[in-house]
């Protein structure tokens, strides 16, 4: 497998898992992007169009999940986890099957600028109660994923997915393992945690600093609730309480915010440095973006070389 | 419901009807006094309705909540969840000794539905314009599946100034679900004043049929026209129905009737024994209102 968007591995892996009638996609005008068209043309009847109207496409969801049905609503990640309250008590207090699959996530999405930046997304879902909260960061893990959703998983979800490609880290043969943090690259010096799109730049970073001598572990937090605590800890106490997290996301509640909570609850003497966004997000290149903002491997080996001390 | 009920002539049904909603309206004032909050002034207009759906139209088996065929019931205007929780206690769902314990800590009669703790809530609900999404969903899964059972829905008239109930409206109204049935509580008043002064909806019989649906419009406290409406709204077959009913909030009980004030409030031991003894006949409106009165004065 080569670079591929995670939102058409998802729209792939929908039609994969579709032949179940248990499975409704519902949209809000947006298949195109989320490639949830391939849903519609395999099983048309079971595809929902809602128009731009997410507040009822995610009670519509509800719905239908406490009637019998996965029920996946999708749209890009802001506009629909936006309807917190919503997700809250239609979906969350409900104990619906809903699965919110939020595309577009992220200042990765670039040029489209920052009403499209979903960058408050993890932290919203990951307050409520008994929502799941799924970041895969390439095809193969989204595939895992979504059939992870599909037939195993009970209550609500949520599955934040780029519009960007991602390289392949995974391979094939990857197996999708709900909950568990994955190490990526062996290292005793640094640990970089990274999920979804970060998860590349971390393994760039790791490239760069190995160069230099200085050995990155790599840890790949795809399951951002549950979260691993118990490997995360163990990874960054590997490292002698070394870490740096990166995230497409803002600071506050995302995969940094849920480390730092793991570390912190463990009695962990680890130093975590939070790389991340504290803005809502501008127009520009992905690339660009993941400079300006300070997320980009560049920015992680720089993070990474001050942990360990040896700050350039 | 039952073999009983299809033999029973049109003016029994009204009448026992009419009975419960009557027994339910009294059930609900004796919660709120016990709770020391909520809200009577929806749950007594929306009383007739519910009357006739867990009475005469939703086929329910009280004793299998989750019956794969049974009919659903969101109620849209999820603070009046008080006058349900007496549907449910007398259709058999719940003992009437949990009545007492509603908005109690650890009760499965939680302020609003709570689907979860409560046998015979389909969804919760409670922040309002949220409720007919579910039910658009839930009727969508029965066509989906072919399945025989119905969706009703009631909402509120405050609530329809909710931009998500009319995105709701609109899909429902798309997609053709007959198998839903929506009524409007039209009581005339929200928490602060009358709907006309907060926000006036009307003309909103018209609202729905230009997003699709069947509309009956109907006094909601004249059984006849309630049970009427039910059940031409089951002879459908194209589209969804809305019943607009209206209504007068605080209904039966003369002191309250469409005075916002007693849109979330629970009257007091003597209050509800006044409202009480009007529910049940005992004393007249005029009656009420002059006890009402005195036991104000005396204060």
């Amino acid at each position: 497998m080569g670079a591929k968007a995670t939102r058409e591995a998802f729209g792939e892996a929908l039609v994969e898992v579709g032949g179940d009638p248990k499975h409704v996609v519902l949209d809000g005008d947006l298949m195109k992007s989320n490639m949830t068209y391939l849903f519609k043309e395999a099983y048309p009847d079971r595809f929902v169009e809602c128009g731009i109207a997410e507040s009822n496409m995610v009670g519509v969801a509800a719905g239908l999940a406490l009637s019998g049905k996965v029920a996946w609503a999708s749209s890009f990640s802001c506009f629909i986890t936006g309807r917190l309250e919503v997700v809250r008590m239609s979906v969350g207090y409900n104990e619906a099957n809903v699965r919110l699959a939020g595309t577009h996530a992220g200042i990765g999405i670039g040029d489209d600028g920052a009403s499209q930046m979903a960058l408050e997304d993890i932290a919203a879902m990951r307050a409520l109660p008994n929502m799941t909260v799924i970041q895969p960061c390439d095809a193969a893990e989204t595939v895992g994923a979504v059939k992870y959703l599909a037939d195993e998983h009970e209550g609500p979800a949520f599955l934040r997915l780029t519009r960007q490609k991602l390289d392949d880290v995974n391979g094939d043969g990857y197996r999708f393992e709900f909950g568990k943090a994955v190490k990526l690259r062996e290292g005793r010096d640094v640990c970089l945690f990274a999920s979804g799109a970060t998860v590349q730049e971390a393994l760039k970073a790791a490239d760069e600093l190995s160069g230099e001598g200085i050995e990155a572990c790599v840890v790949n937090v795809h399951t951002l609730k549950p979260l691993d605590a118990e490997g995360i800890v163990r990874e960054a106490e590997h490292c002698g309480g070394r870490a740096v997290s990166v995230e497409d996301h803002n600071v506050v509640g995302g995969l940094g915010s849920a480390v730092a909570e793991a570390l912190s609850e463990a009695g962990s003497g680890s130093r975590l440095t939070i790389l991340g966004c504290r803005d809502y997000g501008q127009s520009g290149s992905g690339a660009e973006l993941y400079d300006a903002y300070g997320i980009s491997a560049k920015h992680v080996a720089e993070a990474a070389r001050t942990a360990v001390g040896r700050s350039s | 419901m039952d073999t009983a009920t299809e033999v029973e002539g049109r003016e029994a049904l009204v009448e026992r009807l009419n009975d419960i909603a009557r027994g339910l309206r009294v059930t609900d004032i004796e919660m709120l006094v016990k709770a020391g909050s909520g809200h009577p002034g929806g749950t007594l207009s929306s009383a007739d309705i519910v009357a006739a759906l867990y009475f005469h139209k939703m086929r329910l088996k009280p004793e299998e909540p989750h019956w794969p065929d049974r009919d659903r019931f969101v109620l849209s205007k999820g603070h009046c969840i008080p006058i349900v929780y007496a549907a449910l206690a007398k259709r058999g769902f719940f003992e009437e000794d949990l009545l007492g314990t509603l908005r109690k800590f650890g009760s499965p009669l939680q302020g609003r539905p709570d689907r979860i703790r409560c046998p015979g809530i389909e969804a919760a609900t409670g922040s309002l314009g949220q409720g007919l999404s579910m039910a658009v969903g839930m009727a969508i899964a029965g066509k989906l599946d072919g399945a025989g059972w119905r969706v009703y829905c009631m909402v509120g008239d405050g609530e329809s100034q909710a931009g998500q109930l009319w995105e709701a409206a609109m899909l429902g109204g798309r997609r053709g679900l007959s198998n839903l049935c929506v009524i409007l509580d039209q009581n005339q008043v929200q928490q602060s004043d009358k709907v006309v002064n907060i926000l006036d909806i009307d003309p909103v019989g018209a609202k729905w049929r230009d997003f699709g649906w069947h509309v009956r419009e109907i006094d909601g406290h004249d059984m006849a026209q309630v049970v009427d409406a039910l059940d031409e709204a089951e002879t459908v077959h194209d589209r969804g129905t809305a019943i607009v009913a209206h209504t007068v909030k605080g209904k039966g009980v003369s002191w309250m009737e469409l005075n916002p004030d007693w849109h979330g409030k629970a009257p007091s031991d003597e209050q509800g024994a006044i409202a009480i003894a009007q529910l049940r006949g005992e004393i007249d409106g005029d009656e009420s209102r002059r006890r009402f009165e005195a036991l104000e004065g005396s204060k």
